[in-house]
């Protein structure tokens, strides 16, 4: 019997969801750190707590799928492959990130592993990947979309637009709600008059289901069945992912909204922790090997500090490019996942 | 060279790049068997299918919003907004994500995007169905404005347009679309971002466009019958704007009456005032005007309308005002 009847996941598997898992933590704690003590400017917002739902969710994907994620979005770019170098380069504002530090935290992509963009505006994201599901529908790539939004998001009417448009015309995508119970500091229950947010689907005509976020192989085994159906031409889902944030919504929130006792609660149900722990039941790594999983984890976000810090600001010139794509190049093969960093 | 219609102008660019590039396609509320608002699309989902002839539910932001997910991933969407007026609700897609993915994301994001929207009053449709909300856009860098005035700059404008890899609006004044004029069969012009002197005079430059090219022209003619020879510029794109001919002009002229049809304050002709004011007072003659709306919702009544909105009378005042 292994970690789950729905995801069998080989030993050699088990550790690299760990791995990603970790290295997602790992990450943000010390992006935490760095905002904290000034080395990274503006903000950012943690995905501690949360990630196994984008770990999960980007499972069951093939290379080629695309994810759209969100403000609290490294967690997405790591889960689908990106670089944490060039992330880690982004949210230092340096020319080797993401987008030559034009972006930040919250507006990076990496078309090459097939994330179409992280999103600062509430929302903002979910339209834009229903139309890259449009696309995939009308290139028959077979590739299914992704896509990532908070409780908060759902209120927008974006998301009503987005998923009745999907429905109707039975576009590739999936729908992944991160219900971590807070919009910033309002509660779900106060922004929300229904319990569950996947309840909404019946009203699209789609499948909703609801699963616990802090279990990555169940989020990675409803997210399975959606993406079969999608790439079957069956149409869309929503998926509400039942999860916390561990942290506050950005850096300099003092949780003044919730007890210490319901976040004691949550983290009992740590997503890493039950892994960690499944894995050890399940005979599938020695507490060595899950140990080394934690130090590799480790020193790739040292690694990605690293680049960072050695990479340079933008040079002269970086300022004012790229407000326009040259006027006519031919980009057939855009919504292929693409080789090469930013010119 | 043929006489084609405005809307019919649009229509064989819509259709020319649909049949030259498979990734062309068009979404919009009733441009189906309805053929959109204004008609532009009439027979083209017979032509191409449902597909891509795309019927939307009333939703502009998703509209917008999927139009440019679709533009990432390898498709050239072409959204009609059926009325300008409507763009308020795909605002945020627009300016907070088609024109800053390319500058965010780096060169891997490209959205080769048209939305279409028709625009401006004449009409008696009242303060939402009437407007002219171009100026916004200049405030937006990364969204390029083109607004064609005749037929022929109407075909080759959108031709480019759909051929661009960043998000071009296209504003059609609703007046424009049942003028006729002469295409050729090669488009011209070949780029965005080129004024054409519709007329040449040496007394006074006017600076117009999209439907009020016509109307300066008309008042070019007007105020040469009283001896004052005027230059009429048509801008053709206000994003980019081709400064440096109107500038040319100002520099013979010394005089410089900016019009359109948008509200006054913050306008494209505040913009196109302050870039003369700064690269070529020295040639000015007299004070700069600028021939706009009224800073007023657009009213309905037939007899309000026409005061709200500026007439070829107020061009010819100010042009001869300046030459006295």
């Amino acid at each position: 019997m292994g970690l789950s009847a729905a995801i069998p996941l080989s030993a050699a598997e088990a550790r690299r969801v760990l791995f990603q898992l970790t290295l997602i933590r790992t990450f943000e704690e010390r992006v935490l750190k760095l905002v904290s003590d000034g080395s990274i400017r503006g903000t950012t917002h943690p995905y501690v707590g949360q990630e196994a739902v984008a770990v999960g969710a980007c499972l069951p994907l093939r290379a080629d799928d695309w994810v759209m994620s969100t403000h609290r979005g490294h967690g997405h770019l790591l889960a689908k492959g990106g670089d944490a170098n060039r992330l880690m380069a982004e949210l230092f504002g340096k020319a080797t990130g993401y987008g030559g530090g034009k972006g930040g935290t919250q507006h990076m992509a990496d078309y090459a592993v097939g994330h179409l963009g992280s999103n600062g505006i509430t929302g903002g994201g979910i339209p834009i990947g229903t139309g890259a599901a449009l696309s995939a529908q009308m290139r028959r790539s077979g590739q299914v979309v992704v896509i990532f939004f908070g409780d908060g998001a759902v209120n927008q009417g974006t998301f009503h637009e987005s998923l009745n448009l999907a429905a109707l015309w039975r576009l590739p995508a999936v729908y992944v709600c991160e219900n971590n119970l807070y919009a910033m500091s309002t509660p779900v229950h106060e922004a929300c008059a229904i319990e569950h947010i996947a309840d909404r689907a019946a009203a699209y005509g789609m499948p909703g289901t609801r699963v616990d976020g802090m279990d990555v192989l169940a989020v990675a085994a409803v997210v399975r069945t959606a993406v079969e159906r999608a790439r079957a031409g069956r149409g869309p889902s929503l998926i509400e992912c039942k999860t916390y944030r561990f942290l506050g919504h950005s850096k300099s929130d003092q949780r003044v909204y919730r007890s210490r006792e319901e976040e004691a609660a949550w983290r009992e149900r740590d997503p890493i922790a039950r892994f960690r722990a499944s894995m050890m039941e399940h005979g599938l790594a020695s507490a060595a090997e899950l140990d080394a999983i934690a130090r590799d984890a480790a020193a790739a976000v040292d690694a990605a500090v690293d680049f960072a810090q050695s990479s340079p600001f933008p040079g002269p010139g970086a300022l004012t490019e790229g407000v326009f794509s040259l006027p006519c190049e031919d980009s057939r093969e855009r919504g292929r996942a693409r080789e090469g960093p930013d010119a | 060279m043929r006489e084609l219609t405005y809307w019919q102008a649009l229509q064989e660019a819509l259709r020319e790049a649909m049949q030259r590039d498979p990734s062309v396609f068009l979404m919009g509320e009733d441009i189906g068997e309805y053929g959109g608002a204004f008609g532009v699309t009439r027979g083209l989902l017979a032509e191409f299918g449902p597909e891509r002839v795309r019927c939307t539910p009333i939703s502009e932001a998703t509209i917008v919003g999927a139009a440019t997910g679709a533009a990432l991933t390898g498709m050239r969407p072409v959204v009609e907004i059926m009325f300008m007026d409507f763009l308020t609700l795909a605002m945020d897609q627009l300016a907070n994500h088609a024109a800053k993915f390319r500058y965010m994301y780096g060169s891997q994001a490209q959205v080769p995007l048209v939305v279409r929207a028709p625009a401006g009053g004449g009409r008696c449709y009242g303060a939402t169905h009437s407007q002219s909300l171009e100026a916004w856009f200049l405030h937006v860098p990364g969204v390029k404005v083109i607004a064609p005035a005749t037929p022929a700059d109407a075909k080759a404008l959108l031709t480019l347009a759909i051929r661009d890899n960043n998000p071009v609006l296209c504003v059609e004044h609703k007046l424009l679309y049942a003028t006729t004029g002469m295409v050729p069969d090669t488009p011209e012009p070949t780029a965005i971002g080129c004024a054409a002197v519709r007329r040449a005079g040496h007394d006074v430059t006017l600076v117009a466009y999209s439907y009020y090219v016509g109307v300066a022209l008309q008042a070019a003619d007007a105020l040469a019958a009283e001896g004052i020879d005027a230059e009429v510029i048509d801008l053709r794109s206000l994003v980019p704007m081709d400064t440096a001919t109107i500038l040319g002009s100002v520099r013979k002229t010394g005089r410089l009456v900016c019009v359109e049809e948008g509200t006054r304050s913050g306008g494209v002709g505040a913009e196109i005032a302050a870039r003369v004011a700064e690269e070529a007072y020295e040639y000015l003659d007299a004070p700069i005007r600028r021939i706009a709306a009224a800073d007023v919702p657009i009213p309905f009544s037939p007899a309000l309308e026409p005061q709200a909105l500026p007439q070829q009378d107020d061009i010819v005042r100010a042009a001869r005002g300046l030459c006295r």
